[in-house]
């Protein structure tokens, strides 16, 4: 398991995890989970045409999640939000498999692509995954307090000058940038669930913001690191481990809430 | 030009046997979707109905490995997932995003293991195009009845729920007077959700199911809001997208040469191509008031 070709996907895999689990407190504090859904989806014919054209699949992805964000970001303004991204996403899909269909790795690509390839990390791989998330935990420091203003008090932000239409942009320009880059490792269909489900249950568990982010970053890498050990073991594809456990994850949490809400008011009307 | 149309139809498209049956199956997953998809654009559920559709994939990769008929698989995952979101509360718009969410991840990740163990125990190479991206000329021609037979409880359920199921949209408080449960409602909603975008996906594949269900009523609720008109106006354009997405697949073999594209991408080219042209028009028709008349509909013959 941690032989030399396993090397560059440890160092990756933490990498993706580290910054997944950062950008997704924000996607399930801004409650933007269809556009996290979305933008691996719509970078899918990316990757399809870097296949097809014998390029690095990176700049495929990049060139189409920014595609895809300047879509998102125009049809969110002209309908319901939920109506255009959706349909942006099929419509991405939709080419990506035409593309595909045109290599002639059609069923094994499209496998891989959807569910990701944990053992394709080369070391050349890594260089571009470091710059990207250099670029993103910078961008997410220096957006910190705005960013979480915005996110949970839309409201208030608008007083303070922050133009929700730019922030909405900043955020999809820093999700892109991750999607792009955990895509190859975790699959379209998972990246997904890596943003969520950590966030999702670390803010079930805490509402201070400081502690929800790190407990966020902290579970992200668990699981990332948990899905490669059982995806080495069992040869089975890293994202059914990915959804597995994030569900796990989320659920045990809502139970834990339950519980411990139903003790303390249990506990409330006791003391008085 | 009509001629040459009906000489083209004449040709060999209508006689050939893939062809017919893609036609039937896709057509009620048309109708289907764009009479259910206008109640749930309506009431927002873009995202659930997504969901849906990937979460079923896993319905239908499993059923390779069952040796079932893939309507059964889809259906089935479908209308277990609906009841999942159900439970995990997306009635509460906060819980809503997060709890599909989840749902959608835990539905993928169980799919990329069943099509994991297709791929390597059966011989099914093609499992995960056909799941997730769907190849309408390669259905059996033995699941025409199923899928009609979907197609019409689906659309029965919906006659008779029609009434409440407006109302409740429209105006939950007004229903609940009335002795309308709206959860019970938004349960059955579901559930026929459930049952279109199984149809949905068996014809353009899971992943792409929501396409099908999300774009016509969209694009038909732009140009009218009066639910009997959107509603028909969705099937109508339900209905040209995939029997158009068909014969162009078809004849695509002549166009490129022997490399015809996936029926599946013309099908939602098609769609995407009328929801934008939708964008412009609303302007041109001019919006009617939509909650009155709809309000009046619901309520005034009840």
């Amino acid at each position: 398991m941690f032989q030399s070709f396993m090397l560059h996907t440890w160092i990756a895999s933490t990498i993706i995890a580290l910054v997944a689990g950062t950008l997704g407190f924000f996607v399930v504090l801004r409650r933007s989970a269809f556009a996290a859904h979305a933008l691996p989806i719509g970078s899918f014919p990316g990757a399809a045409a870097a296949v097809l054209l014998g390029i690095q699949p990176l700049w495929g992805l990049l060139a189409f999640v920014a595609v895809g964000v300047v879509l998102l970001q125009q049809l969110q303004r002209l309908g319901r939000r939920d109506v255009a991204a959706g349909l942006v996403l099929v419509t991405l899909m939709a080419l990506g498999s035409l593309l595909l269909s045109m290599t002639h790795s059609y069923g094994p690509g499209v496998f891989a692509l959807l569910f990701g390839e944990v053992l394709g990390v080369s070391a050349a791989d890594l260089l571009p995954v470091a710059i990207i998330s250099a670029v993103v935990i910078f961008g997410v420091i220096s957006l910190y307090r705005p960013l979480l203003l915005q996110s949970a008090f839309p409201e208030l932000a608008v007083p303070r000058g922050l133009r929700p239409g730019v922030m909405d942009l900043l955020f999809l320009v820093l999700l892109g940038l991750v999607v792009a880059m955990a895509l190859p490792v975790v699959g379209t269909l998972l990246v997904f669930s890596l943003l969520v489900a950590p966030a999702a249950t670390a803010q079930s568990l805490s509402a201070n913001p400081i502690r929800a982010l790190s407990l966020s970053i902290l579970l992200s890498l668990g699981m990332m690191w948990l899905s490669i050990v059982l995806s080495f073991w069992t040869n089975w594809p890293i994202g059914f481990f990915i959804g597995a456990i994030g569900a796990t994850l989320f659920s045990s949490a809502r139970i834990f809430r339950y519980l411990r809400d139903r003790f303390n008011s249990r506990s409330a009307m006791v003391t008085p | 030009m009509m001629g040459w149309f009906l000489s083209v139809l004449h040709c060999e498209f209508l006689r050939s046997g893939p062809v017919d049956t893609a036609l039937l199956v896709g057509g009620s997953a048309a109708v289907v979707c764009a009479v259910i998809g206008v109640f749930t654009v309506l009431r927002g559920h873009a995202f659930a109905g997504h969901a849906l559709g990937d979460v079923s994939s896993a319905g239908g990769s499993a059923s390779f490995l069952a040796g079932i008929s893939p309507l059964a698989g889809f259906l089935g995952i479908a209308a277990l997932a609906a009841l999942a979101l159900e439970f995990l509360g997306v009635r509460k718009v906060r819980e809503q995003d997060v709890a599909t969410g989840i749902v959608l991840g835990a539905g993928l990740g169980l799919s990329a293991l069943f099509l994991y163990f297709d791929i390597t125990t059966t011989s099914t190479t093609g499992a995960a195009v056909t799941v997730m991206f769907g190849s309408m000329f390669a259905l059996s021609s033995s699941i025409k009845w199923p899928a009609i037979i979907v197609a019409c409880l689906a659309l029965v359920a919906m006659g008779l729920l029609y009434r409440p199921l407006i109302l409740s949209v429209v105006d939950p408080e007004l229903a609940s007077t009335r002795g309308i449960s709206n959860h019970w409602i938004g349960v059955v909603h579901l559930l026929m959700l459930a049952m279109a975008v199984a149809l949905a996906a068996l014809s353009v594949g899971s992943v792409l199911a929501s396409a099908l269900l999300i774009g016509p009523a969209a694009a038909s609720i732009r140009l009218s809001r009066r639910p009997t008109v959107a509603i028909l106006g969705a099937v109508i354009i339900g209905l040209l997208a995939v029997w158009g997405g068909v014969w162009m697949a078809y004849e695509s073999y002549y166009w490129f040469s022997g490399n015809s594209w996936p029926v599946s991408f013309f099908v939602v080219a098609i769609i995407f191509i009328i929801y934008l042209l939708t964008i412009p028009l609303k302007y041109l028709t001019g919006r009617k008031t939509p909650v009155p008349v709809a309000v009046q509909h619901a309520t005034g013959a009840s």
